[in-house]
């Protein structure tokens, strides 16, 4: 399966410039440029780990594309999400996240229906690739 | 002759009837405060009624006065509670002429956080008075002192794409069609379908609440294991609208709870159950979690006719104000009305912080919303994924733009037009951001986008040349004049 989480996962992978040029958006917008990743995709799973310190005051967009391809050589493996960040007073949240890395096969989700009375059922989403430690879920090298 | 003081308020206050600008309410000369509420009415006055009089009747009518004098209005400080009439405007080129009448109330007048209390006031009585020919509510400025002891929306636009971990495009939807006549397994599939192709949201419809054919619990059982099935299959949050809507708040309660235990992430409700109601489903919303939509079944019984009524804008304060996180407030381009400059006022007043006046787009007060959270519009009704550059142009991306028939009625099924929907806000806020002209473009980025995606070629196929254009019957027509309120 194809997990659709982000803006553009609709589309075919963003090659480098289109990630520049979606960033230099967020630039022109005063934007804090975040990069994370993780092998946890549980789509509530919020909190992926951090490349680094989000990048205020950043000048040039290809210096956070320069990142990006850091964190893809380090964590080939794993979902790497680009994060920009709308500090603005009202804001004060994600305005723009995209996924810019994934793993070349992804197991997905088991749906997992706990029944109870009255035809009452309670509902958990359980990732296959979680049965295994972290690190270890999505193939060989996975750091 | 001289007239005495004791004679003049002998003549104020002896039984009888007299005009209602001998009574207090009009003042040219009054300076509305910053606390004040205002209010902007269109009146049509009937053939020989002079329009300050009747500008009068509508603030005497709308705060203390009724038809006769009264001497228990001296066992009051009345100056304090009457409706002041400040200012009549004519209107241009109206023929039977309207004017616009500018009334201030002192906030004494109103209860905290009610919204039925408000209504009353302002539009309880006057509607049907005689003196009048028509009479409608354009805009109203509501003073930051009043706006804080309303609850507002129980999560807003920031927190609900928190909660949907969703950033930088429209949110996208339909409504289930045909939105009567599904049995609730049917009807689930639709839900499905919809959601594993792409939509975030699917959505009952204003009349799907509990019928024969179709009940509450059945629906709400098969659409959230639709729901969840779909999460499964795309590790996207999604959700679908669950009306509530029912006879007594009893039964609303008893549908927004099941709703809730089966993991919906939202609830929906119509207009049509009232403002208290509705107030009560927000301070639930905002204790259980769950997003709030508000399809405004109704409204367009009083808000379309352009004499008479009430403007929508109005409503879209109310409904920021007693809180909800949705609202139909428009399309543009789609079936429904609306001019767009009218719909650009209705978006800034659900979504930005403080709004200032613009005869432009009908909005006749600066209204401050001291930081209230937004409300995410909803445009729905008549639009398609061929439209996508225009969508974007007039209503921005902190919308949920529903596509019914534009989903369900694609030729290769309901995933596939889902699928359409989604690659084609994908790939517009795509070339937005390129910085392209994608207005102008538009076109031309869907059909290179349709070369690799069959799904968007064939909507484009069936709706690309489908549109609707008729005039609207309500367009703003505000007299730029210098406005004395300052606040």
């Amino acid at each position: 399966m194809l997990i659709t989480q982000g803006t553009f996962s609709f589309l075919p992978e963003l090659t480098d410039e289109q990630i520049r040029a979606q960033i230099q958006y967020g630039l022109d917008n005063e934007w804090a440029v975040a990069i994370e990743f993780t092998d946890d995709p549980h789509p509530r799973n919020s909190y992926w780990e951090m490349w680094g310190m989000p990048m205020f005051d950043l000048k040039s967009a290809e210096e956070a594309l320069r990142e990006v391809n850091r964190c893809r050589e380090a964590f080939p493996h794993r979902y790497i999400r680009v994060s920009l960040y709308d500090a603005k007073l009202t804001r004060q949240t994600i305005a723009l996240q995209f996924m810019v890395n994934r793993p070349a096969e992804e197991p997905g989700f088991r749906l997992e229906r706990q029944e109870s009375k009255d035809r009452m059922v309670h509902y958990t989403l359980h990732s296959y690739a979680s049965e295994r430690p972290s690190g270890q879920r999505y193939g060989e090298g996975d750091a | 002759m001289q007239v005495t003081a004791d004679e003049r308020a002998q003549s104020r206050w002896a039984a009888g009837v007299i005009p209602y600008k001998q009574m207090g309410y009009w003042r040219p000369d009054y300076e509305p405060d910053d606390t004040d509420v205002l209010a902007a009415f269109r009146i049509t006055p009937q053939i020989g009624v002079d329009p300050e009089e009747a500008a009068a009747a509508v603030a005497g009518e709308s705060s203390t006065a009724t038809w006769t004098v009264v001497w228990t209005d001296r066992l009051t400080a009345l100056d304090n509670y009457q409706g002041k009439a400040y200012k009549v405007v004519p209107v241009p080129g109206s023929d039977p002429p309207q004017y616009i009448a500018y009334i201030a109330y002192k906030l004494d007048l109103f209860e905290e956080g009610s919204i039925a209390n408000m209504a009353s006031s302002i539009i309880g009585n006057v509607f049907g008075f005689k003196a009048l020919k028509a009479l409608r509510l354009e805009d109203i400025r509501v003073p930051r002192e009043y706006v804080k002891t309303f609850q507002g929306p129980p999560h807003g636009i920031v927190n609900e794409r928190e909660m949907l971990n969703k950033h930088g495009r429209p949110l996208l939807g339909a409504t289930t069609k045909p939105k009567l006549g599904l049995s609730p397994r049917n009807y689930g599939r639709v839900v499905y379908e919809a959601l594993r192709g792409g939509l975030d949201f699917v959505k009952d419809d204003e009349n799907t609440n509990s019928q024969p054919f179709n009940r509450w619990r059945e629906r709400y059982l098969y659409c959230m294991d639709a729901v969840q099935h779909a999460m499964a299959e795309t590790g996207e949050i999604k959700g679908h609208y669950l009306n509530v809507t029912a006879a007594s708040m009893e039964e609303m309660y008893e549908r927004a709870e099941f709703a809730r235990d089966l993991g919906s992430v939202i609830v929906m409700m119509d207009l049509t159950v009232g403002f208290t109601a509705m107030t009560s489903m927000s301070r639930w919303a905002r204790k259980n979690g769950v997003l709030l939509h508000l399809h405004r079944a109704g409204y367009a019984t009083y808000a379309r006719q352009k004499n008479h009524g009430m403007n929508f804008r109005v409503l879209a304060k109310w409904c920021r104000m007693l809180g909800v996180d949705h609202i139909h407030s428009g399309t543009v381009v789609g079936k429904l009305e609306g001019d767009p400059r009218a719909i650009q006022g209705y978006y800034d007043t659900l979504r930005k912080d403080f709004i200032p006046r613009d005869g432009a787009t009908g909005i006749y007060f600066d209204q401050d919303w001291v930081h209230m959270p937004s409300v995410m519009p909803v445009a729905s009704g008549g639009i398609h994924a061929g439209q996508m550059h225009q969508l974007l142009h007039h209503l921005g991306e902190d919308v949920v733009l529903q596509f019914g028939g534009g989903t369900i009625g694609h030729p290769q099924g309901v995933a596939a037009g889902a699928t359409a929907n989604r690659v084609a806000v994908e790939v517009m806020i795509q070339a937005r951001n390129e910085g392209r002209d994608y207005l102008r473009e538009g076109p031309d980025i869907l059909q290179r986008a349709a070369l690799w995606s069959p799904e968007l070629r064939a909507a484009l196929e069936v709706w690309g040349e489908i549109s609707f254009d008729y005039e609207s019957t309500d367009v703003p027509d505000m007299v730029e004049t210098p406005m004395p309120v300052v606040s």
